[in-house]
């Protein structure tokens, strides 16, 4: 605290000795530098939401695999007189839920033993006696299984598309997006219908279905992006110092635009696992006996009433993998957008 | 901003007649068209079939006739289901129900979506704002089929509030209709408004406010609120897409006379004239609706309506 | 002189994910009516949080008064609540801020942001607001000001924008306008312009003016007296011929030296080296210490306070007390010291 005082204070000797300080002192840099992708993971920790979505994510995929496989059914085997079972899990069951209870006529009956079922159907079966708990995890493993190449393929023709685009400029740069604008122009509904309808219906006919004009979100959005750094100073000053094109795409461009594509491409999954469950359960999906998280529902939907956990299941399912990539795409998006810094 | 309109239509008309042709490259070749497969018809309907569309003609003059026709809404005729009516009328028919459903989901999602977007960027890292995020993420992620399922379980079947599956002209049917219509909607809506309000709030002219005098409430709504509200206009676009996909679930789930009713049943039964007829009709439907979101956008942002944009 | 506003011992802490953020250490000044006080110092040192924790503009929920009090017209500005603040800003005390770009509602016209204040803080009725908008927008030099009512901030340039917001300030007839560095985003010429009315203004309303700014061109052009901050706090006050020709604290030598001018013929360009000190954890001696060849021994272990040079003059500096050598200034600050009456190095004339 400074104050104006009248007093002069007394001070020991020698205290006002010269001393030379080392200015370099002064400009220490006081915290570790910090590259951008640390800096992104340190955010993308600190976001409780996207960290558990990764997880929650990590689970489901590992049962994916390991659902049909631990399972004693194979998903697609029909035991006829097994039909419409609710779950019944062996320790749960204690707890009262889960426990082979439905109503059959209004009233509450252990269908399990009603059938004479002695074998424990975790998340029960459907109309056609078919373990649901295979079902709904081989379910998952092609939903996803579409989404990822769907996303996967988008990712590549919208990058190499947008980035040409962007980067070229000028008459190249008009051209393609004159392109790009009467595409976005088809709703995408429209354009995954009528394919849906030259195709036959299987997961070929999906995947092509939703790439066809699904890329022109990501190649907008990384236009965007190189248009947008290109022309910054760091990459005159690279460019001054001698960096050739490559080294400047690779080196200057590239973790800019990274960013931008790992964003969107978290949000091109759940699109594309919401499209195949639209059209499956408006009958363009998948056909029987062919299992995926839209036909699931569909068949589910159809026993509402009766057997409402054969919709259940893979309709939590569904909504769990949707919301899990949307929190982490929200993380991700606050995390690699160094503008919103704390 | 005429010269913008104008370049907008020219793209419209382009992707419209772009979809047209392939729709009619579709009739042509899909086995289950009625032109494609005229062979396969009864007599009768042969003849329908065959005085309608020109079958007789060559090509180029078909695709002629069918641009031309679809130009004055002619949409061609259904043989499976309806027996050589003009699936224009069959869809206009269909029109009133699926426009009240998506309207009033439209509605509902919109305006609460901004009530909860507010109270969520004016408390922000409350309880409020972090029950207003879940919310809209669970909206944004749960498909409006899921949605309308459990509607209709819980309200419909189980605590008897609504009609299960009825569509008596009135309100109580549309109701959890437009409901699950509404639930994207409202998500989108609150996401963006609360980005939206946050980041205004930040601006100078805020602060500026608040440096005048400007109390809490005064600053949110007379100052802030507008220009958070006007960016939303680009999303009614996705709302709108929405809509329209949920409809086609949610009309089958609720049994409700609509046109998304009517398209899958058709899809089911191979009624190709329906088909295609109604995939038209959607992409006039939401391409207009772009436009105007377009255009709309323009109107209300004083700095595009005025001296071009330009600052 | 009568004193409008007095700042004593103030202390502003933000409440940060980092830690504790000491903005403002102990800053003690006061105003007295109708003159020009400019506060000079570096970014972050300071200067923009002192003012607006004066119009409690900054967010409450992580900027803290630790201590000291903002005494204006018998009351303290810290201890009242937001309600009541309300009332003070833009009605007694008015801000301008630093981007015209930036500071005007783009979907508002300007006649309605100009009544704003008018109608809040008075009691007249819309059309007479308007009228004295139209007096307002006049006053500042905006010509056809009845049309430009209607208009949006996006169809002004920057300096129109600028008069306008000045404008804004001015209307309820504040007893103090802060201007947060009002022409540093302007072009020059357009500056000089911006000043000059800002001068006339204040002999028009006769407000008293807190001019925040990085320039020394400015001070020398609208203050009377000079406030220099550094490190969260000011390290020299005092009028602006004394701060200008002389100087007492290290600080000062530094950024007059640093001013290139037609006089410095030989001398290199001083540049102040090394950076402002980290606030997270300032240093418990003098600030600046770290930066300067003027180094002493008790700069490193306690806070200096202030000495006075004159009545109106005083620097926060060990190289003022009595026991402290006496240290030569940068070669341009002695050629400025030759022109003061009192300075060590006077030659006689006049400043």
């Amino acid at each position: 605290m400074t104050q104006k005082i009248d007093k002069i204070p007394e001070l020991p000797k020698g205290s006002f000795e010269r001393i030379t300080l080392d200015a370099h002192q002064a400009e220490r840099i006081t915290k570790p530098s910090v590259s951008f992708w640390q800096d992104a993971w340190y955010r993308i920790r600190k976001n409780k939401g996207a960290l558990f979505s990764i997880v929650l994510f990590g689970l489901i995929v590992i049962m994916a695999f390991l659902g049909p496989v631990i399972s004693p059914y194979a998903p697609n085997a029909q035991t006829i007189t097994h039909a419409n079972l609710p779950p019944k899990i062996p320790v749960i069951e204690k707890l009262g839920i889960l426990d082979g209870v439905g109503t059959l006529g209004g009233k509450e009956v252990d269908l399990y033993e009603m059938k004479n079922v002695e074998v424990n159907y975790w998340f029960g079966t459907d109309g056609l006696g078919r373990d649901m708990f295979s079902r709904v995890w081989k379910g998952t493993q092609v939903s996803l299984f579409i989404a990822f190449v769907a996303a996967a393929i988008d990712m590549l023709i919208g990058v190499i598309y947008g980035g040409i685009s962007g980067y070229f400029g000028g008459r190249v740069d008009d051209f393609m997006q004159r392109v790009v604008e009467i595409l976005t122009g088809i709703p995408n509904l429209v354009v995954v219908i009528l394919f849906i309808l030259i195709m036959d219906p299987g997961i070929l006919a999906i995947i092509i279905a939703l790439t066809i004009t699904g890329w022109t979100g990501m190649s907008r959005v990384v236009r965007g992006q190189v248009l947008k750094y290109k022309s910054q100073e760091f990459v005159l000053a690279a460019r001054t110092l001698g960096a050739s094109d490559t080294r400047i795409i690779w080196k200057h461009l590239m973790p800019n635009v990274l960013g931008v594509i790992i964003i969107n491409t978290m949000f091109t999954i759940p699109s594309a696992i919401f499209f195949e469950a639209f059209l499956s359960f408006i009958g363009l999906g998948l056909q029987a006996p062919d299992a995926s998280l839209g036909t699931l529902i569909n068949d589910g939907y159809a026993l509402i009433q009766f057997a409402p956990h054969i919709l259940a299941f893979p309709a939590i399912l569904l909504s769990l993998i949707m919301i899990a990539f949307n929190l982490i795409g929200d993380g991700l998006r606050d995390a690699l957008d160094p503008k919103m810094k704390d | 901003m005429g010269k913008y309109i104008g370049k907008r239509l020219i793209y419209m008309v382009i992707t419209l007649a772009l979809i047209a042709t392939f729709t009619f490259f579709l009739m042509n070749v899909l086995p289950g068209s009625p032109i494609a497969s005229a062979d396969k018809l009864t007599p009768d309907q042969r003849a329908v079939v065959e005085a309608r569309y020109g079958l007789d003609k060559p090509l180029p003059v078909q695709y002629f006739d069918y641009m031309f026709g679809l130009v004055q809404g002619d949409l061609g005729i259904s043989i499976n289901q309806f027996k050589g009516a003009d699936v224009t009328d069959v869809i206009l028919s269909r029109m009133g129900p699926s426009a009240q459903i998506g309207f009033q989901g439209m509605l509902i999602g919109t305006v609460l979506g901004i009530l909860l977007g507010m109270v969520a960027a004016l408390r922000q890292n409350t309880w409020m704002d972090y029950t207003s995020t879940f919310i809209a993420i669970v909206g944004i992620s749960i498909p409006s089929f899921v949605f309308a399922s459990l509607l209709q379980y819980w309200f419909g079947l189980k605590w008897e509030l609504f009609p299960v599956a009825l569509w008596k002209d009135g309100f109580m049917s549309s109701v959890l209709p437009s409901i699950a219509l509404a639930m994207f909607p409202l998500a989108t809506a609150a996401r963006f408004i609360r980005t939206e309000m946050i980041e205004v709030l930040g601006s100078d002219y805020i602060t500026l406010a608040k440096a005048k005098g400007a109390s809490g409430s005064e600053i949110a709504f007379k100052h802030a609120f507008r220009n958070a509200l006007i960016p939303l206009i680009t999303v009614l676009g996705p709302m709108a897409v929405s809509i329209l996909t949920g409809s086609l679930v949610v009309e089958q789930i609720f049994a409700i006379p609509g046109i998304g009713e009517q398209f899958v049943k058709s899809i089911m039964v191979s009624d190709f004239s329906i088909i295609m007829g109604t995939t038209i009709f959607f992409s006039v439907f939401l391409i207009v609706i772009i436009l105007l979101v377009d255009i709309l956008y323009g109107v209300i942002d004083p700095r595009i309506r005025l001296s071009g944009g330009k600052s | 002189m009568e004193k409008i506003l007095q700042v004593k011992n103030l202390e502003l802490s933000f409440n940060t994910q980092g830690g504790e953020v000491k903005a403002i250490r102990g800053v003690n000044f006061d105003l007295n009516k109708g003159e020009t006080l400019a506060i000079v110092g570096e970014s972050g040192s300071g200067k923009s949080v002192t003012t607006k924790s004066i119009m409690r503009l900054l967010p409450e929920s992580s900027a803290e008064f630790k201590n000291g009090e903002i005494l204006f017209g018998g009351r303290d500005l810290t201890k009242l609540s937001d309600k009541e603040m309300q009332k003070i800003r833009g009605k007694e005390i008015s801000m301008i801020f630093q981007d015209p770009m930036t500071s005007l509602n783009p979907t508002m016209p300007i006649g309605r942001q100009l009544t704003e204040p008018l109608l809040k803080h008075q009691k007249i009725s819309k059309n007479e607001a308007k009228k004295v908008a139209i007096d307002l927008l006049r006053m500042v030099g905006m010509p056809k000001p009845e049309l430009r009512m209607k208009q949006y901030p996006h169809q002004f340039s920057g300096g129109q924008r600028q008069r306008i917001v000045i404008a804004i300030s001015l209307a309820c007839n504040p007893k103090i306008l802060i201007a947060d560095e009002p022409t540093t985003a302007l072009d020059v010429t357009i500056q000089a312009q911006i000043l000059e009315l800002m001068k006339d203004l204040q002999k028009k309303i006769d407000t008293s003016i807190i001019f925040i700014t990085h320039d020394l061109g400015v001070v020398a052009n609208v203050a009377d007296r000079v406030a220099v901050m550094y490190g969260g706090k000011i390290v020299e006050i005092g009028t602006v011929d004394e701060i200008f020709y002389n100087p007492q604290h290290p600080y000062t030598w530094g950024l007059l030296s640093s001013m290139p001018s037609l006089d410095t013929e030989d001398a290199k360009l001083y540049a102040i080296p090394g950076t402002p000190p980290d606030l997270l954890d300032p240093p418990k001696g003098d600030a600046f210490a770290l930066r300067s060849e003027y180094a002493l021994k008790i700069d490193m272990e306690q806070n200096p306070p202030f000495f006075k040079v004159s009545d109106t003059h005083s620097a926060a500096t060990w190289l003022l007390h009595p026991d402290a050598p006496q240290v030569e200034p940068p070669l341009t600050v002695i050629e400025r010291m030759k022109k003061f009456p009192g300075s060590r190095y006077y030659e006689g004339g006049a400043v």
